[in-house]
């Protein structure tokens, strides 16, 4: 069943169209959209873009599907993805993954059942210099301890945090 | 030496501007494009994303006579594990960028250009919006640049999520709302690129040394560096040294003297093991090998190796290569887009063959069948994802071979560091 995109999202969606000289162009950008607004992006948002760019629903899947930025589920408050390539591996991610598997009880791809966290082992983010680095949702924290990652969580779950950006 | 790149308090337009900023776009924009490209020519700046072609040479490669649009993309994916350089420049310079797309593409006759930036780059795409918006607002960028008559706009565009969007034809895929699968060369990008257009793609660091080219000249940047590679480069260290982070320095400098000097050495006395000198994709060397090594393109490829995009990571005594080899080996096996089977299913088997040598599980001749898997990739596909995965596993197990003999004897070879092993 395909769902109505917003009138917000389409005056936005004109504009990034406007950058590009095909529309189709703007697929990935609009996607980007689509999972800003509801934390990912459902098979009828698909459904509804495909419709609203003229392209084949394939085409859209394969985009989704390739990328790994994009969830096609929900998931937590923040999303908790830590490193896990060469840099951040010698600078202690695992202890850091397993830290987070116990505190947490989930294992990577799970969310904690009041909706909060959702873990992720994820490859290099490109801040290898301030390894290890864990991204929750936009935002980086570099150079993490055991007792900077207790911290963070914390703050996460009584809602001390707030989004740098 | 004077930093080329990485200076201070040039963040803002204004600071930017007092240092002379924009000037050298003013002056390009009285020249002929092609002198300009003559000019980058003699400077001898080579692509600093990994490939390393002279950057010069890459534009002139645009067919003159051909009309309709043509496209200048600034490759911003930084994907290359252990590269983290392009985000401190985004962070520190960012008009350097922005001047230096500004005089590319009035060389190269582009009137559009893209920055693709990596996807989790959410706050340096942010902030090249901004500065680009600032650089609008003093007219350049924009229509009619300084009163030139020529127009350019410069729009950011966030990938996704994937490796393979660094290579540049996989990044047209994905900047055109494709996967990032790379395409069969030629035709190069240059005859037919984005949107089916001549199109150059070069790299942040690449692009940001262009205005100190046409401020002082190409002649005076061929005189910093060594040989054939000049200039300056941007070294990314990572691992266990006092100091991670980049460093600008002229090409040919001394593996100790980043090492020592730059980085402070090794951290809590660890000693050094290995290196692996231009990102993952890189062969390894060994302590020795790195020892007195220059760091220019070609005498790491002497050594064995390939400077690569600068990424140097730094491997200690403690680290067991089985288990770094087999990080490595996850990556590209997940990284791989799937169009080449040498390289689907190459990447997976090393994985998997890994996976049972770390797992106490392996057998003597998985090491020999290790490299005859990667043999059989190098070369052999359409992008170079694959020789990216080959080249470690070859130089690991020919530099470290007691280490996977250890493993598939059962042992581990006793270290411990980085977590469960």
């Amino acid at each position: 069943m395909p769902v109505n995109l917003s009138e917000e999202f389409k005056v936005r969606a004109a504009q990034i169209c406007r950058k590009y000289p095909c529309r189709d162009a703007a697929l990935i950008p609009l996607l980007q959209e689509l999972q800003k607004e509801s934390g990912y992006v459902a098979e009828e948002a698909m459904d509804a873009l495909a419709a609203f760019l003229e392209l084949p629903y394939s085409r859209v899947k394969a985009v989704v599907t390739f990328y790994t930025m994009f969830n096609r589920a929900p998931v937590g408050k923040y999303h908790l993805q830590v490193c896990r390539n060469i840099s951040c591996h010698m600078a202690g991610a695992p202890g850091l993954l397993e830290r987070l598997r116990e505190k947490l009880a989930i294992t990577e791809g799970e969310t904690t059942k009041d909706g909060l966290f959702t873990l992720s082992s994820v490859e290099c983010l490109g801040a290898c210099g301030a390894a290890p680095v864990m991204q929750v949702n936009d935002d980086y924290f570099e150079n993490l301890t055991m007792e900077k990652l207790d911290a963070l969580l914390e703050d996460l779950k009584h809602g001390k945090y707030t989004s740098k950006k | 030496m004077e930093n080329i790149l990485l200076k201070n308090n040039v963040a803002d337009l204004e600071a930017y501007f007092a240092q002379g900023g924009y000037k050298p776009l003013k002056k390009a924009l009285a020249m002929k494009p092609a002198d300009i490209i003559d000019e980058v020519k003699s400077s001898g700046l080579r692509g600093r994303g990994g490939a390393a072609f002279p950057a010069g040479l890459k534009w002139s490669f645009l067919p003159k006579d051909v009309p309709g649009p043509r496209y200048l993309v600034c490759n911003a994916d930084e994907s290359e594990p252990g590269t983290f350089k392009d985000r401190e420049l985004i962070w520190k310079n960012p008009h350097a960028l922005i001047e230096g797309m500004a005089i590319a593409a009035y060389a190269i006759g582009a009137n559009t250009a893209y920055i693709y930036i990596r996807g989790e780059f959410a706050a340096e795409a942010e902030a090249l919006e901004k500065a680009i918006a600032a650089a609008r607002a003093k007219g350049f960028i924009g229509k009619n640049l300084l009163g030139s008559g020529f127009d350019l706009e410069i729009y950011t565009h966030r990938g996704a999520g994937a490796y393979i969007c660094g290579e540049e034809t996989a990044l047209l895929e994905s900047l055109e709302g494709y996967t990032g699968q790379p395409r069969l060369k030629p035709p190069f990008p240059a005859i037919k690129g984005l949107f089916g257009r001549p199109t150059v793609i070069n790299n942040v660091e690449t692009l940001a040394a262009v205005p100190a080219i046409i401020e002082k000249g190409g002649v005076w940047y061929a005189s910093i560096g060594v040989g054939k590679s000049t200039g300056t480069k941007l070294f990314c260290v990572s691992g266990p040294v006092n100091k991670p982070g980049v460093y600008e320095l002229p090409l040919g400098v001394t593996f100790d003297e980043l090492l020592e000097k730059s980085c402070g050495g090794m951290k809590e006395g660890k000693k050094l093991k290995a290196v692996i000198p231009g990102g993952s994709s890189t062969p390894v060397l060994t302590a020795a090998e790195a020892r007195g090594l220059k760091l220019d393109y070609e005498s790491v490829a002497a050594a064995g190796s390939m400077l690569g995009c600068g990424a140097v990571i730094i491997i200690d005594e403690s680290q067991c290569m089985v288990r770094l080899l087999q990080v490595l080996a996850r990556f590209y096996h997940h990284e791989s887009c799937g169009q080449c089977t040498p390289c689907r299913e190459g990447c997976g088997w090393i994985e998997k063959i890994l996976d049972r040598l770390e797992g106490g599980k392996g057998s003597f001749g998985d090491i020999d069948t290790l490299c005859s898997v990667a043999e059989g990739m190098m070369g052999r596909t359409i992008c170079p994802l694959a020789d990216g995965m080959a080249m470690p596993v070859i130089s690991f197990v020919k530099k470290f071979r007691a280490e996977f003999e250890a493993h598939a004897a059962g042992r581990c070879c006793g270290n411990e560091a980085g977590g469960k092993h």
